[in-house]
């Protein structure tokens, strides 16, 4: 397995002036995958990046590549590309000029650069803007000459942090698209940064879960969304219903003053934990046979189903139901075994 | 109302021009008297041409200018790109040390100079007054502007370009040539020009660290006038001011045709 991980960070700290950002963080990052670190601004995940990219130089720990330790390289030595937030396009160049620039750095013939320049603005659909000015291009177009910009260096691995946040929403899933496929082609590994959860579970083969410079899960989009380790990570992907309970017995968990069938086992006795339970796993049933009842407080048209408020002694469940019940309704709903996630209360309430 | 505004205008165009229309007049006047029109000459210009003080001091106020703001920029680029990065405190501590010599009195600067120089020399050092110490005064001065041109340049541009230049394989130098330079260039011209037109047109601190074997243009007009105002300066002042005139309408056609072709792109955009 050792020889398959391009990048490994091993216990790596970074302070900025004093304030931690990252505390022993340990990352393994394997060849040929989309990796996306994913968490809220201020978690950690861009100084990651950073660190892999050789601008910030770790207090302590490790950074290797492919095997080698690669701490003390700068990153003009490094052989990873950067997709800047801001797409950092030189703007005294036009469009040629700007994927170029690695090229020409490397010294190679001037008719394979040319070559190479005209492949990569063909991948990324811009052939015919080569003598463009930056200043005459939109923000997808900027976007695009960026990534080939970084591209055409033909690095190992490709960091790209938040590179589609400028853009509207219909452009982002595009390039998303887009994405994945100059991936898959190139065959090289991209670590990617967002703080959208969507985005991750879009373009990622696995995805790193981080808050506060710490890693809190990694796995595939469907790990990640259907078994998050912790509330923070089921509340941060994707809508979640997390309330207190105790784990009666293995299979047996109290919540709501009520006692539910599970398919989680192995917590200590009467062990106080979060359970979750996604809005689109509570069904709406008839009141008179339902384990959990409230009236509708609040409905929200979502397009593709109502989105409910249903307050239930207490406890505010989010619902998701193509069907809509009026506010002031009086309901009942259920929740099947394999639906309730039971997680370990967290040592540090975020 | 209109010819209101265009009178008062044509008002203030007058008080403004009117000395200058007035010399470069007189300076084709074939009397010495500066009271009366006798006929048109070029004398006073051929004279001009031919007065050895004059030229003289014309070439060294051309070459001090040139080296001292050469240098100037070279200083104030580099201090401005280090005041960028220091700490928030840090710089705007050294900002305040930057705009002194501005603020400053030119008499101040002149004099304390002056007695710099001189206090160097009792120490035994050998400086002479001349060429050596006006250039050192003209760089004194000079660096603020240079440094307070290329600092918003520096503060505008992306950090994240010269992370760019080295994520593309540049090293630190290269980045900086590469990069960071074209991107604060009208900065650092714009430093440049104003050091050699300030360096052209200083008189007071020059005349204070100017020795008998070096001086510049201002200072030997000012000893000139003080005996006997002859219309060759009428003459020299002309020519510096349609040289200047030149200049000045060179660069204003120059950026309306710049902002021309950028409006023209921006449509073309649009």
């Amino acid at each position: 397995m050792k020889e398959e991980n391009i990048v490994s960070l091993r216990n790596i700290s970074v302070d900025f002036d004093g304030d931690p950002i990252l505390t022993g963080l340990d990352l393994d990052i394997r060849d040929k995958e989309f990796v996306t670190l994913l968490g809220p601004s201020g978690c950690g995940k861009t100084t990651t990046l950073r660190t892999i990219g050789g601008f910030i130089t770790p207090k302590s720990g490790d950074v290797f590549f492919d095997g080698v330790r690669i701490n003390d390289l700068p990153p003009h030595k490094r052989h990873v590309n950067t997709v800047f937030q801001r797409y950092a396009l030189f703007p005294h160049l036009n469009v040629f000029e700007n994927v170029e620039f690695g090229l020409k750095l490397q010294k190679l013939p001037e008719h394979e650069r040319r070559q190479r320049v005209q492949e990569m603005l063909e991948l990324v659909n811009l052939s015919g803007f080569e003598h463009r000015n930056i200043d005459q291009l939109s923000g997808g177009q900027q976007q695009r000459v960026a990534i080939a910009r970084a591209l055409v260096n033909r690095p190992r691995v490709l960091l790209l942090d938040e590179p589609l946040g400028a853009l509207d929403l219909k452009l982002r899933k595009e390039m998303q698209i887009e994405l994945k496929r100059m991936q898959q082609s190139l065959e090289i590994t991209f670590v990617y940064v967002t703080h959208d959860q969507e985005e991750a579970l879009t373009m990622s083969d696995t995805v790193v879960v981080m808050n506060d410079g710490d890693i809190l899960q990694v796995g595939t989009p469907q790990d990640i969304y259907n078994e998050p380790k912790n509330a923070f990570v089921a509340d941060f992907i994707g809508e979640s219903n997390i309330v207190d309970g105790v784990m009666y017995e293995d299979f047996l968990v109290e919540f709501a003053g009520r006692k539910f069938e599970c398919v989680d086992k192995g917590f200590g006795s009467l062990e106080r934990v979060d359970v979750v339970i996604r809005p689109e796993d509570l069904k709406i049933v008839d009141a008179k046979t339902a384990p959990l009842t409230g009236v509708v407080e609040s409905v929200i048209f979502k397009g593709v189903h109502y989105e409910m408020i249903v307050d239930a002694h207490g406890y505010k469940w989010m619902v998701h139901s193509t069907a809509c019940e009026e506010p002031g309704t009086f309901v009942g709903m259920e929740v099947r075994p394999f639906d309730i996630h039971i997680m370990h209360k967290m040592e540090v309430e975020g | 109302m209109k010819w209101l505004s265009k009178s008062y205008v044509g008002v203030v165009m007058t008080f403004l021009y009117a000395p200058i229309i007035v010399l470069i007049v007189f300076s084709f006047n074939q009397s010495k008297s500066r009271g009366a029109w006798t006929g048109f000459t070029l004398d006073w210009y051929r004279q001009l041409f031919h007065n050895e003080t004059i030229l003289q001091s014309l070439m060294n106020t051309l070459v001090i200018a040139v080296v001292s703001s050469v240098i100037a920029t070279l200083l104030g680029t580099l201090a401005a790109i280090g005041i960028v990065n220091m700490k928030r405190w840090q710089r705007n501590l050294v900002m305040n040390i930057t705009y002194m010599p501005i603020i400053n009195p030119e008499i101040v600067v002149g004099v304390s100079l002056m007695l710099l120089f001189v206090w160097i020399k009792s120490m035994g050092v050998a400086v002479e007054f001349g060429f050596v110490t006006l250039v050192l005064a003209h760089i004194t001065f000079n660096v603020p502007y240079v440094i307070l041109n290329v600092m918003p340049k520096l503060r505008q541009m992306d950090t994240s370009l010269y992370e760019a230049a080295q994520d593309l394989g540049c090293n630190p130098r290269q980045a900086f040539f590469k990069v960071v330079v074209p991107e604060i260039l009208p900065g650092i011209i714009s430093g440049f020009l104003m050091s050699f037109t300030y360096s052209l047109d200083d008189f007071i601190i020059s005349y204070f660290v100017s020795g008998p074997t070096s001086q510049t243009l201002p200072i030997t007009i000012y000893s000139m006038t003080r005996r006997k105002v002859s219309p060759e300066i009428n003459a020299l002042s002309a020519i510096i001011f349609v040289v200047v005139l030149v200049v000045l309408l060179a660069v204003n056609i120059h950026d309306a045709h710049k902002e021309r072709e950028s409006r023209m792109k921006a449509r073309a955009r649009a």
